[in-house]
């Protein structure tokens, strides 16, 4: 683990998205590495057809969900998330990258259950080879995770390492130095 | 399905504690399926249900509990599907999972000690008694069972003792135990004040609606899950002299001592909580068990200065500071083993600590998440580099903070206080689905 946050890091990744003298097992199934971009996933998948703009309305629902519940998905610990709807040919695939500060695996159930509560889930019941039974089958669940996710084969912190909290942290401590200071004035 | 629990059907480890100061845990393997069986038909009528337990716990002075390995199960004769429709975890069994579940280095499987990395164990027979004479008397009557059936073999036995003093359960260390377990719905237990709510049963005993609903995933036929469930037992080496002399490098006087040795626990070896007794042991607080479980984290201790935010039960039960708790609880059982290190006597090599079951509806989910991440994460609530103080694995290189204004205190190169030296995974069946695995082929090849 690397402390010094002044210093960027750049971090070449083996195909396949592990570094093979040094795979943690998770509960299930290896665990991709932190990087200086902290940990992450880069799910792939291709939409059901004519389902396109089902999942551009999730972007307006997720908008409002967060408006009116700030805190809905702090288990998370995320830093952000994208999601990209990009055609190849005829076809068109759904992009959703993750970058947080958990390891997917071990809060796998949590995250099941808030996706389920905040319907993120659904946004990936238009997606072809999703489980229909993902509700109760946190197992089947992470299997398509794992198997629609493409590992980065570089990735790049320009503060690296540091956590969502840290900077959450960092943040609070300047603002209440700021008051601090304006009430000494 | 209703949820009106089958307590005649449910063996009374999952919904009740016996009475017992003294206990005996025997660890079989069955050269053949037919003597394992015979084995189980011999004992079954022996193990009691929760509802047999309490009608008659006056008069009994032992509880007797079997539970069987995916290997056991293997060997009883159990057809292929039905063993393939269990869940991958248990399939494995707890050796396979040792990096999940933090069993490395010298709690690795290779240096456990009572033959449970084997794949060879099928079945343990659990006796709690009243005390140690009638301990014996039922170990004398099971060996002379065994003696009838040569093809079943005893890998190893473990006796258990309650230490002194004898007034309340704690365990080596000093620390009370049995002090918060889950409730479950329509147990008929009381629920208590910080305790949460009372859990559905699905979440402890299979064939029954869990917290996200009706029952999935069941093991088959279902005579066989249904009223069962999962035990992981561990055996867990308690290094007390180790401990002692921690205690005194990092503390000045017997009161910093067992300050130290409060903040490790997050209570004081009383059972008192600091979020309530921050400065001082309360006694009376700790035996009202109207109040010992009755704080918060988020709003009465956020910064951790009453309980470090790395303490043993911070990190096992995070109640307010944590998502979907009532996915993540669990039974415990079992007690301690070995004898008492009297205070202040030198280590005397002797292997003494505690040897317990954890019982739940779902390893994967809830017992390996508590000791993958909860216990074991090194950067639980951003700590950066600890590990649970007690169950974590430690090698000398991590670290515990305390806490404090102006200052916090951190503690660096914390030594192991414990190493595993025995575990396994085990399905304990209910009532039927023992008479059910007992009787198994018997039309073919016991005839």
């Amino acid at each position: 683990m690397q402390d010094d946050w002044t210093k960027p890091v750049a971090m070449a990744i083996p195909k396949g998205g592990y570094f093979e003298d040094k795979v943690d097992q998770g509960r299930y199934g290896p665990i991709f590495p932190k990087t200086p971009a902290c940990y992450g996933f880069t799910i792939i998948a291709k939409i059901k057809p004519g389902t396109e703009q089902v999942i551009r309305d999730y972007g307006t629902k997720i908008e409002k969900t967060i408006a009116g519940l700030p805190e809905a998905l702090e288990v998370l610990k995320l830093h952000y998330l994208r999601w990209v709807l990009f055609d190849i040919g005829k076809e068109t695939y759904f992009m959703y990258q993750g970058i947080f500060d958990t390891d997917f695996d071990k809060y796998t159930e949590d995250a099941v259950a808030l996706f389920g509560k905040y319907g993120i889930s659904t946004i990936f019941e238009n997606l072809e080879g999703f489980p229909e039974d993902w509700k109760t089958n946190a197992p089947a669940f992470v299997k398509f995770v794992r198997d629609h996710h493409r590992p980065s084969f570089l990735e790049y912190g320009e503060y690296p390492f540091v956590s969502a909290d840290e900077i959450k942290k960092a943040l609070r401590l300047k603002a209440a130095f700021s008051k601090m200071l304006d009430e000494m004035q | 399905m209703n949820g009106v629990l089958e307590f005649e059907d449910i063996q009374h480890i999952l919904l009740t504690r016996a009475p017992a100061l003294s206990g005996h845990y025997e660890f079989l393997s069955f050269k053949t399926a037919a003597a394992g069986r015979k084995w189980l038909a011999s004992v079954v009528d022996r193990v009691q249900s929760a509802k047999a337990m309490q009608d008659t716990v006056d008069q009994n002075s032992r509880w007797v509990t079997v539970a069987f390995t995916w290997n056991g199960l293997r060997a009883l004769g159990l057809d292929e599907a039905s063993l393939a429709s269990f869940p991958e975890e248990f399939r494995q069994g707890m050796v396979a999972r040792a990096e999940v579940l933090g069993d490395t280095g010298a709690n690795h499987p290779d240096h456990w000690v009572d033959r449970t990395n084997s794949a060879e164990l099928h079945a343990i027979a659990i006796l709690f008694s009243r005390n140690a004479e009638e301990r014996a008397r039922c170990a004398a009557e099971h060996l002379k069972l065994l003696g009838e059936i040569p093809g079943v073999e005893v890998l190893s036995r473990l006796d258990l003792e309650a230490t002194p003093p004898f007034d309340y359960a704690h365990d080596h260390f000093g620390y009370r135990d049995r002090i918060s377990q889950p409730v479950i719905e329509g147990s008929g237990e009381e629920l208590r004040p910080g305790g949460g709510k009372a859990l559905k049963a699905g979440e402890f005993i299979l064939g029954y609606p869990d917290e996200d609903g009706p029952p999935v995933n069941l093991p088959q036929p279902e005579v066989l899950s249904r009223n069962g469930s999962y035990m992981a037992y561990r055996r867990m080496q308690e290094h007390v002299a180790t401990f002692r002399e921690f205690l005194k490098q990092n503390g000045e006087s017997p009161e910093d001592q067992e300050l130290v040795a409060a903040k490790l626990m997050g209570r004081w070896r009383s059972g008192a909580p600091l979020v309530l007794a921050p400065k001082k042991d309360d006694p009376a607080l700790a035996a009202d068990p109207q109040r010992t479980n009755d704080f918060n984290y988020k709003e009465m201790d956020p910064h951790g200065y009453a309980v470090p935010l790395g303490s043993h039960i911070r990190r096992l039960n995070p109640r307010d500071t944590a998502a979907n708790m009532n996915r993540r609880s669990l039974i415990r059982r079992g007690g301690t083993y070995g004898s008492h290190l009297p205070e202040g006597a030198p280590d005397d090599g002797e292997e003494r600590g505690v040897a317990a079951f954890v019982i739940c509806a779902s390893l994967v989910r809830q017992y390996e998440f508590a000791q993958n991440v909860w216990i074991n994460d090194k950067n639980f609530h951003e700590l950066g580099n600890e590990r649970d103080p007690f169950c974590g694995t430690h090698d000398g290189t991590l670290e515990f903070k305390i806490p404090n204004r102006p200052i916090r205190k951190k503690i660096t190169g914390l030594p192991a206080f414990t190493s595993i030296k025995g575990g396994a995974y085990f399905f304990l069946p209910g009532i039927k689905a023992l008479h059910y695995l007992a009787s198994m082929g018997a039309t073919k090849d016991d005839q």
